[in-house]
């Protein structure tokens, strides 16, 4: 049958509930007898807590509970980390601060009251007596021998070493006509999702049943980590996403403010309600990135790369959320990037701050994997007086030479990075923008051209290489009047499963997308599930509805086939019927195929009543999306602003469902990525004291920073999964940050610069062209 | 002290505390959720709304500020079952991911587009800078507000005759 859905713009199914209002996040839920949470938290980044005094809140009037560090310790279990290193220090902290406070933010105290006014004037009225301790925030420093210890148990703030070394890099430095270096510095970020984060909990006796409503990307991860932590069976515990407003990474985490809610609604014997503020969401919802990255590289005169050393840095912040220590190990397996580097040695030290945990945000390890190979890529073209786009293409491996094995230890699927760059010259007209460049140099205009040719780890993955199983399930039912219902354990978050399972479905069955419902984000209707992150979604959650799918159109195939004398391979499925093949006179309508299986009277001797199926996929390898984006900057000469002229970006994410939502997901990645390059940095001064903690600080980009992004793509089907998918999440965002980057030091290149660190904020750039003058 | 505020053409009377936030209101006392609160710091603008035609943040607003005001919030867009047209082109332009911003978003280009009936790409960037969206990258919205303009203008002139 054709294909009428995949790959058509189809409006979103679930678009018509957001834009009227009457969509439900967790802050709309509201519950009889439902009490409001406060968190009271830690104003200094390292103290010991001497006294906590909580009388006066306790007979606030309207205050139902009030708990402090050791009464929660004692019920529940520590906020939970999945991910492991080899000989890692734990360091693990309990959902209230016990003894001792490493981070502004962190949790010391919680209120429940009638209002959520009243619980905020209770949360006030705590008296906390602090000896602070000096902090460390700088991760250099923290491993020195004298720094101040985070953890008294530990002997140092080195939370654990990891590496590795492909191909023998001792002699591809020996062998090289040149050696470059540099070190790049990946700032720390805040996901910063619109909607914060947000829990509701019922407690309901004698049956132990806990219900919880969580903007979480991951309802059934968190479902088992709250049962473990709660010690409340797993099957009366029950866990809702609504409307999720975005998440980043951010909401996969499972955070001591979930427990809190779950442990006070079992104390209170009334529903609990937290809803973050921006403040608390800036200062204690994990970050991302904060890495540092020294680079050499090693290539012969004709650019060719001969090897790789990579010395990484990670800052963790203060503990290990749930998978903290794994992410900057990713940045090791995509440190080679999307080239041909024989020999690779990657050395990887974890080191504990007094600052917010770090986590997966968007990307999560990659960006700071594609930074570094892209920005030392033009380092080395700069000092080889190569073309960029020229040392990219040079280094390249073919289309012939995938599946790919690559010194970070990865086996890429499919490719063809060359089209892809081709793709994005033309379309940018990289050698008219060469030419514009040297005339405007001439006139003192500084203008920068900046490419990123990216490679990508999407569809995670395989269990092997997460923790916690990296597979996913789909349940497809048909219902009796032949509707289906789709259940996907890939929990959305603006993603629009809704409408891609849809289409998906809607080509497999010969239906109307019209006629398919997805169910996501309730782990009572939903068998399993893992939930949406590392752009895994379509390509592993849609594989697994995928089959299911398969499954039930074997069977209906059967029951037509026995109906209509023939074999279940001679039947196949056209629009709203199944059909013997090469005789289309001869055809059962879906439905009356779909009351067979239901009324179970005529079925084929053997065949179970019926339309029903859940399947578990388990992807064999991860898959690569790549491309290529060109960036133009001018730089204003009086204030050093760095204006985007023109983006270009053709991304390859294999076969596409809906390009609509495609292009989406780019548009938002680009605009992310980019905002790391120019805008967005959390800040913490010696002392551990947030400075970026409000959104005055924080420069969350806004409309007017952008240009119209032009995009376009090559299709490279993957072959890890039947639909050919690849993912298209985070692809924006680690594509475009080296891209700024490197058109910024292109147009400052005359002034002799051969680095910036991000942000490229105008007062950097203002300073270089006022320190220096143009060759 | 006791506030009327007519929010979507019904009028809704309750006696507040003065430091009532009028998102709150809003939300707890009128009931209406799909206005958001974003950031309690009048930067990310999910929670605005029209208030007597202008366009305020209601998350720094008291409630009894809006004493006797007409408010219109996301869910008074429609009418008759039909969506506005700025709701129909934010579902057609693709402009909502996760939907969090959207209602605040559509309540600014409202304002706009009632001052200036056909805004270039520069002047819509410009108008939506009071509001953040962390998921479209923006460029969809401003089709979305420039697809609703076109659409606007088109009613407009049907309704007068030309």
């Amino acid at each position: 049958m054709p294909q009428r859905y995949v790959g058509l713009a189809m409006k979103r199914k679930e678009d018509p509930r957001l834009v009227s209002g009457t969509s439900t996040y967790v802050d709309d839920v509201v519950l009889p007898g439902m009490l409001h949470m406060v968190v009271v938290r830690s104003i200094h980044g390292h103290a010991r807590i001497k006294r906590i005094d909580t009388s006066r809140a306790q007979k606030f009037p309207g205050v139902v509970a009030v708990v402090t560090g050791e009464e929660v310790a004692a019920h529940c279990g520590p906020v939970p980390c999945a991910a492991s290193i080899p000989k890692m220090k734990n360091a693990q902290r309990q959902l209230l601060a016990v003894g001792k406070v490493r981070f502004v933010g962190e949790p010391i105290a919680a209120v429940v009251a009638t209002d959520k006014y009243v619980a905020r004037d209770a949360a006030d009225l705590i008296a906390i007596d602090y000896e602070p301790l000096p902090a460390v925030v700088n991760p250099e420093k923290a491993m020195e021998p004298d720094s101040p210890r985070l953890y008294d148990e530990f002997s140092d703030n080195i939370a654990f070493n990891f590496g590795f070394e492909s191909g023998n890099t001792e002699e591809a430095f020996k062998k090289a006509d040149v050696i470059v270096k540099e070190r790049f510095v990946n700032q720390r970020l805040a996901p910063l999702s619109m909607e914060p984060r947000g829990v509701v909990a019922t407690y309901q006796m004698p049956d132990n049943e806990l219900v919880v409503w969580a903007s979480t990307q991951v309802p059934h991860l968190l479902r088992t980590q709250l049962a473990v932590m709660l010690n409340v069976p797993e099957n009366r515990t029950r866990v809702i996403a609504p409307e999720v407003g975005g998440g980043f990474g951010a909401k996969i985490d499972v955070y001591a403010e979930d427990g809190l809610v779950g442990y006070l609604a079992k104390k209170t014997g009334r529903p609990v309600k937290w809803i973050e503020g921006r403040g608390e969401n800036i200062a204690a919802t994990i970050h991302g990135r904060d890495q540092i990255d020294d680079v050499e590289l090693a290539l012969k005169n004709d650019g060719t790369i001969l090897g790789m050393r990579v010395k990484a840095i990670a800052d963790l912040g203060a503990f290990y959320s749930l998978f903290t220590p794994m992410i900057p190990t990713l940045t090791g397996l995509l440190a080679p990037g999307c080239y041909k580097v024989p020999a690779l040695k990657f050395a990887l030290v974890g080191v504990l701050t007094n600052k917010m945990a770090t986590d997966a945000y968007r990307g999560a390890g990659r960006p700071e994997a594609t930074y570094m190979i892209e920005r030392i890529m033009d380092v080395a073209a700069q000092k080889l007086k190569m073309d960029p786009a020229e040392i990219r293409r040079k280094n390249f491996p073919q289309p012939n030479e995938f599946p790919f094995q690559t010194s970070g230890g990865v086996v890429y699927d499919s490719a063809n990075y060359e089209a892809a760059l081709d793709r994005a010259l033309e379309l940018a007209d990289y050698k008219g923008l060469r030419r514009k460049q040297a005339e405007l140099r001439s006139q003192g205009k500084y203008m920068g051209i900046g490419l990123s040719s990216y490679v990508e780890i999407c569809a995670m993955g395989p269990s092997a290489a997460m923790p916690g199983g990296g597979w996913e399930t789909g349940s497809v039912r048909i219902e009796r009047t032949g509707k289906v219902t789709i259940l996907t354990g890939a929990s959305p978050h603006g993603q629009g499963q809704e409408t891609t399972f849809a289409q998906i479905a809607a080509d497999e069955f010969g239906l109307e997308p019209d006629d398919i419902v997805t169910i996501h984000g309730d782990t009572a209707r939903i068998p399993s599930g893992i939930g949406t992150f590392g752009s895994r979604a379509t390509a592993v959650g849609g594989t697994a509805m995928y089959f299911a799918v398969q499954d039930l159109k074997e069977k209906m195939k059967k029951i037509a086939a026995h109906l209509l004398e023939t074999t279940p391979d001679k039947i196949e499925f056209g629009v709203g019927k199944l059909v013997v093949k090469g005789d289309s006179g001869r055809s059962m309508s879906f439905i009356d195929v779909v009351d067979v299986a239901y009324n179970a009277v005529k079925l084929p001797p053997g065949l179970e009543p019926g339309l029903d199926a859940t399947r578990f996929f388990e992807p064999s390898n991860f898959t690569f999306p790549f491309g290529t984006h060109v960036c133009v900057v001018e730089i204003d000469a009086e204030t050093g602003e760095p204006k985007i002229t023109k983006y270009v970006a053709v991304d390859d994410c294999g076969n596409i469902i809906n390009p609509l939502l495609v292009e989406g997901q780019v548009h938002g990645g680009l605009v992310q990525g980019i905002a790391q390059a120019l805008h967005e940095e959390v800040v913490y001064d010696e002392n551990g004291q947030l400075l970026t903690g409000t959104l005055m600080d924080y420069a969350v980009p806004r409309a007017h920073d952008f240009p119209e992004f032009e995009l376009d793509r090559t299709i490279t089907p993957s072959p890890v999964n039947p639909l050919g998918v690849k993912g298209v999440g985070e692809a924006g965002t680690i594509g475009s940050t080296p891209a700024v980057v490197n058109a910024v030091v292109d147009a400052l290149a005359p002034f002799g610069i051969s680095h910036i660190d991000m942000p490229l904020r105008s007062e950097k750039i203002w300073k270089i062209l006022k320190g220096r003058k143009a060759s | 002290m006791h506030v009327k505020i007519n929010i979507n053409g019904k009028l809704y009377e309750k006696d507040v505390e003065p430091r009532l936030l009028l998102a709150h209101f809003i939300r707890d006392v009128a009931g209406l959720t799909g206005t958001h609160i974003g950031c309690e710091t009048s930067i990310c603008g999910a929670c605005t709304v029209l208030s007597n035609g202008l366009a305020v943040k209601s998350c720094t607003m008291f409630a009894v500020q809006a004493d006797g005001a007409d408010l219109v919030t996301i869910e008074g867009m429609a009418k008759d079952g039909q969506l506005h047209p700025l709701q129909e082109s934010f579902w057609e332009e693709h402009g909502l991911q996760c939907g969090y911003c959207t209602p605040g978003m559509i309540m600014c280009s409202h304002q706009l587009l009632s001052r200036n009936e056909s805004p270039s790409e520069a002047e819509i960037r410009e108008a939506l800078d009071g509001n953040l969206c962390r998921c479209t990258g923006y460029q969809n919205i401003v089709k979305a507000v420039q697809s609703a303009a076109g659409k606007l203008k088109r009613t407009t002139k049907v309704a007068a005759g030309d």
